[in-house]
């Protein structure tokens, strides 16, 4: 994966087929601690703590059309690159929370990418899902939550270009202000 | 810096500019969105089909997104469905074919054979 918004858009594919409704997605890239989290919690079927200990294990996945179940080992292995860790806390029924961080002046970090992009695509291609998604930075907190903007727009739906075009430059915006997702 | 102010701006200009049909029997384009198909470039794909739709103004095409369509080697995979016609798979997309896919198959209703996945089966 060539970036942290592709890893981002890849594990969020998770909750969308673990059933959630609503999807957070939290990143704070912390300047003065050299700390970056990442952190996605879901509202979808969740996993028992023996599917959680396989899902570590790169040969492991409930997806029948594939034998091997590659996102969470390849996100694991290049947050350990980067002196960080990994977590999934998940209660079956109820949801799942994968948790991440790692040293955001590693050589080896991945660069963001597009952010602004990847949630876009995911509410453009989730009419039932909402999604919110905080970023934070020494410099202040950017918020989108779909429900918000749902409830503005009525019974106009946010895949229409008009608004998800709106909201995309939102995004834009909103990181460039907090100086957010830059490299 | 955009406010959530300007959505109510859209949201009345919208209703006013069109009539909201429920179009059940529009034109639906899937992008798989597997590790596979991300890793090969897939979310370009899907933006570049969203630009496309939305600046030419193109109703009646409704987005989706699916996990694994198959065939990692194929990735990034495009599949069209016209409403009681048999769905087109194209392969190995990127943005600058998905801008033929849309003016071709999209807006004038001939698939563009060389990217499907038949073309691509009698190569391999
Ligand atoms: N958020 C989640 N909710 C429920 N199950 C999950 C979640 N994330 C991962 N899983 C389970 O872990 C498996 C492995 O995930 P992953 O490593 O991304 O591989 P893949 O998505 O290709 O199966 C999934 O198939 C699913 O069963
Ligand atoms: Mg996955």
């Amino acid at each position: 994966m060539q970036d942290l918004s592709l890893f981002l858009l890849d594990l969020v594919q998770n909750s969308i087929r673990a059933g959630a409704g609503l999807v957070k997605i939290d990143i704070h890239e912390n300047e003065k601690r050299d700390w970056l989290s990442i952190d996605i919690a879901d509202d979808g079927r969740g996993m028992d703590d023996k599917t959680i200990k396989m899902v570590m294990d790169p040969f492991y996945t409930t997806r029948t059309t594939r034998k091997v179940g590659l996102g969470i080992p390849l996100f694991v292995a290049a947050v350990e690159r980067c002196q960080g860790n990994v977590t999934i806390e998940s209660t079956a029924g109820r949801g799942t929370k994968l948790k991440s961080g790692f040293l955001l002046r590693h050589v080896d970090r991945p660069p963001f990418g597009r952010l602004d992009s990847t949630v876009t695509t995911l509410i453009m291609c989730n009419p039932g899902i909402d999604f919110v998604y905080c970023h934070k930075t020494d410099s202040g907190i950017f918020t989108l939550d779909t429900r918000e903007i749902r409830e503005i727009m009525g019974e106009i739906p946010l895949e229409h270009p008009d608004v998800i075009g709106w909201i995309e430059t939102y995004i834009r915006d909103g990181l460039k202000e907090i100086d957010g997702g830059v490299s | 810096m955009k406010t959530l102010k300007e959505l109510e701006e859209i949201r009345q200009r919208t209703l006013e500019a069109i009539n909201l049909r429920k179009d059940r029997n529009g034109i639906r384009v899937v992008v798989g969105m597997a590790t596979c198909g991300i890793a090969a470039g897939a979310r370009n794909v899907l933006t570049g089909l969203i630009d496309q739709i939305r600046d030419r103004r193109i109703q009646h095409i409704t987005v989706a997104q699916t996990g694994c369509i198959g065939v990692c080697r194929y990735e990034p995979m495009v599949e069209v469905y016209y409403p009681g016609e048999e769905k087109v798979t194209y392969v190995n997309m990127t943005p600058e074919k998905v801008e033929r896919v849309v003016t071709e198959h999209l807006v004038n209703g001939s698939p563009v054979t060389e990217y499907t996945i038949g073309a691509a089966e009698k190569i391999h």
